[in-house]
């Protein structure tokens, strides 16, 4: 923008239309968006000097998916479903009958919570069956449909047999039973297989596209997102079973909180300083803080939820908290990353200027021939 | 099986369609464009498209359409720059130039791949004879119809397809609005369509428009209605200044990269191309663009990678994470037994 004597009635610049000149590393170290002025012109001075960025008139570059509250639930339990599938698989495996039980429920309630809230986030709700027209490995949702619905077959046969115990045979099945109970040992194998798919492949989908705060983190989200899926099955299950069967469902909430720590840390390390912050500010930040906190607050739990069950009720609850805190801050940081064109555009021209450095000049979408 | 990245000579013979078609695309050439905004028009009226939120004054110079986006698949910007400005970007283009073409290094004057002669500017009088005090830059955008089409790519439906011309097409009934292509564009072009209840200014009340396809992703189909018509496309047909051409891809390259060696003749190495390089993040784009300033200014990214270009390290990464996540849970039911 250019500075004349008319300046002084023109209106206050949009966030993200100003430039600095020269000083490649100095922004990396600060956030480069508490730089310059607030936008009331005021501070004029300071804000030819400082952001080497040219955008057009602070306007977004890439644009979100319109994912909202019902798609974050569903990144919730669908990690919920993944890892009580496993849960129940081992319970069946091991013949821990009442984990097992507690697993495929809380599998099918997940699923059953979860399905609608994909189909409700459709513009158009009533196609939902197009979902499966096609199989495509290029694409991650449609690899999750097919995830999904095959997990879902072997979580509703599961569930079928064990509503059908715990009512004493009052089911009106009729010659069906055996079928049923014939059928069980294959779900659930089925759904012990799918089980971490689908708590992982929602990471490649917010990996697989142009938000950068997802992109980003496209290298380290499986870890953070199995993790999560793990804490908050073994939580709820180890919540919701006697404390004397709850024995591998604590030991697997231990390994999530400690995976998801860890896992989080990781991923940040891989992004770029724009890409990362909105996992650590504003409103997403405070989801992930404390995420983190009942994670912890409650892998501490683990270790006590032997001796009452109250901490394991408590603990359980804070772990199950703690994953939905995760997926929604994840959701809305990849939101917030495309407001500002510079989360977009400083990283490119990073990587762009990084790629020429090394002395890689062909592959650039600008060129001057 | 198709590619996910890198150059790819026929994206149409590689979705299936036999070798019939040649690949068409734009050449957005903004050096010439005088931001008449008729190809937004034309592009509205021809394709029904419905306005595009409340109408308003948004203090961007002559831009009051904002974006690309689910009802607008042609936006003109409008920049207006000072004679700094100008400087940069006749700077920033000449440093573009020395980097030169790949696979030959710094400009030599050696003839280049296509059998074009290399420009050397270090003999070219490349001194601007004047630099106005003020330019105003108007470019036409449009979508990219790229070579590696993230939206295509990771559409679940298959309502996204490749054309007989190579270019990017939504089944406006086959889609369901999952919005998974929006976050799939690295262009931020395509976008899910809302019901359009706009309320225009000075009128009580909201005004219930005519929407089709409310709910569904929309942008720009290159009017495949009207190229399977022998047609050109609206915009192109009605820009009074070519600044919009329309044609088979190779011939759009080919024509880009002769106007942009004349207006470096000209002194004005602030000229550059984009989307004209097979070797970029998209694996070049249909609609190739000449800018006049780096892509930032036009609200173009300067370096678009196709998300799935990495979705195999991606699935890696997951397969990874769930081996970990068995190995997980059985321990803790080996462990949990005590």
């Amino acid at each position: 923008m250019t500075h004349s004597s008319y300046d002084e009635y023109r209106q206050p610049e949009p966030e993200g239309g100003r430039r600095k000149r020269g000083g490649g590393g100095k922004r990396r170290r600060r956030s480069p968006l508490d730089g310059g002025a607030g936008g009331d012109g005021s501070h004029e001075m300071a804000m030819v000097e400082d952001v080497e960025f040219e955008s057009y008139y602070g306007r977004p570059v890439v644009k979100a998916p319109p994912w909202e509250t019902p798609i974050g639930i569903y990144l919730f339990v669908g990690g919920l479903a993944g890892a009580s599938g496993l849960l129940q698989a081992g319970a069946a495996l091991s013949g821990n009958a009442e984990l097992r039980r507690t697993a495929r429920l809380v599998a099918i309630g997940a699923v059953g919570v979860g399905t609608p809230a994909l189909v409700i986030d459709l513009g158009r709700p009533e196609r939902f069956l197009h979902m499966m027209r096609v199989f495509k490995v290029s694409s991650p949702m449609s690899l999750g449909t097919w995830i999904l619905s095959s997990y879902a077959t072997g979580a509703g046969m599961t569930a079928a047999n064990e509503v059908d115990r715990m009512t004493g045979e009052r089911l009106p099945l009729g010659p069906l039973r055996p079928l049923l109970r014939l059928a069980e040992g294959p779900s659930a194998a089925l759904q012990g297989v799918m089980g971490a798919p689908l708590a992982a492949y929602t990471a490649v989908l917010l990996g697989d596209t142009a938000v950068p705060t997802w992109n980003a983190a496209r290298h380290g989200l499986p870890y953070v997102f199995v993790s999560s899926a793990s804490l908050a099955a073994g939580g709820m299950a180890m919540a919701l079973t006697s404390r004397r069967n709850a024995g591998p469902a604590r030991l697997l909430a231990a390994a999530g909180v400690v995976g998801d720590i860890v896992g989080m840390h990781y991923t940040k390390s891989r992004m770029h300083p724009l890409e990362s912050e909105p996992l650590e500010e504003g409103t997403p930040g405070k989801l992930l803080t404390w995420a983190e906190r009942l994670a912890v607050a409650g892998g501490i739990g683990t270790l006590f939820a032997r001796r009452s069950r109250t901490i394991a009720v408590a603990s359980g609850l804070a772990l199950a908290g703690a994953s939905a805190l995760t997926r929604f801050g994840v959701l809305h940081a990849g939101h917030e990353s495309v407001k500002d064109p510079r989360r977009v555009m400083i990283p490119q021209k990073d990587r762009l200027e990084k790629r020429r450095a090394a002395g890689i000049t062909g592959d650039s979408i600008t060129t001057g021939w | 099986m198709g590619l996910l990245s890198g150059p790819e000579a026929d994206p149409a013979a590689d979705a299936g369609w036999g070798h019939d078609h040649d690949r068409k695309g734009f050449f957005t050439d903004t050096s010439i464009c005088i931001g008449c905004k008729a190809c937004e028009v034309a592009c509205k009226e021809w394709n029904h498209n419905p306005q595009d939120g409340n109408l308003q004054i948004m203090g961007s110079s002559y831009d009051n359409t904002g974006s690309l986006g689910a009802n607008t698949w042609r936006h003109v910007a409008f920049v207006e720059q000072g004679k700094d400005r100008i400087e940069e970007a006749r700077e920033t283009g000449r440093k573009l130039v020395s980097l030169g073409m790949p696979s030959i290094g710094p400009r030599s004057g050696a003839s280049t791949p296509g059998g074009r002669p290399g420009e050397d500017l270090s003999r070219a009088d490349t001194a601007p004879p004047d630099t106005p005090e003020f330019r105003w830059l108007m470019s036409s955008d449009v979508c990219k119809h790229c070579t590696h089409a993230g939206c295509l790519d990771v559409c679940p439906t298959g309502a996204l397809f490749r054309t007989e011309f190579g270019t990017v097409v939504v089944q406006e009934d086959i889609c369901n609005g999952c919005g998974t292509c929006v976050g799939g564009c690295p262009f931020g072009v395509i976008e899910r369509r809302d019901d359009g209840t706009v309320a225009p200014k000075g009128q009580r009340g909201r005004v219930q428009q005519d929407v089709p396809n409310k709910g569904t992703a929309n942008k720009c189909t290159l009017c495949y209605d009207r190229l399977v018509e022998g047609e050109e496309p609206a915009c192109a047909k009605t820009c009074p200044t070519t600044s919009i051409k329309f044609g088979d891809h190779d011939d759009m390259v080919e024509s880009a990269h002769e106007r942009i060696a004349q207006l470096h003749e000209q002194g004005m190495t602030e000229a550059r191309l984009y989307g004209a390089n097979p070797e970029d993040g998209v694996g070049g784009t249909g609609s190739v663009f000449l800018l006049l300033d780096e892509p930032e200014v036009y609200g173009l990214p300067p370096d678009p990678q196709v998300p799935t270009k990495d979705l195999p390290h991606m699935y890696r990464t997951a397969a990874v994470a769930m081996g970990g996540m068995l190995a997980a849970t059985a321990l803790a039911f080996l462990g949990g037994r005590r």
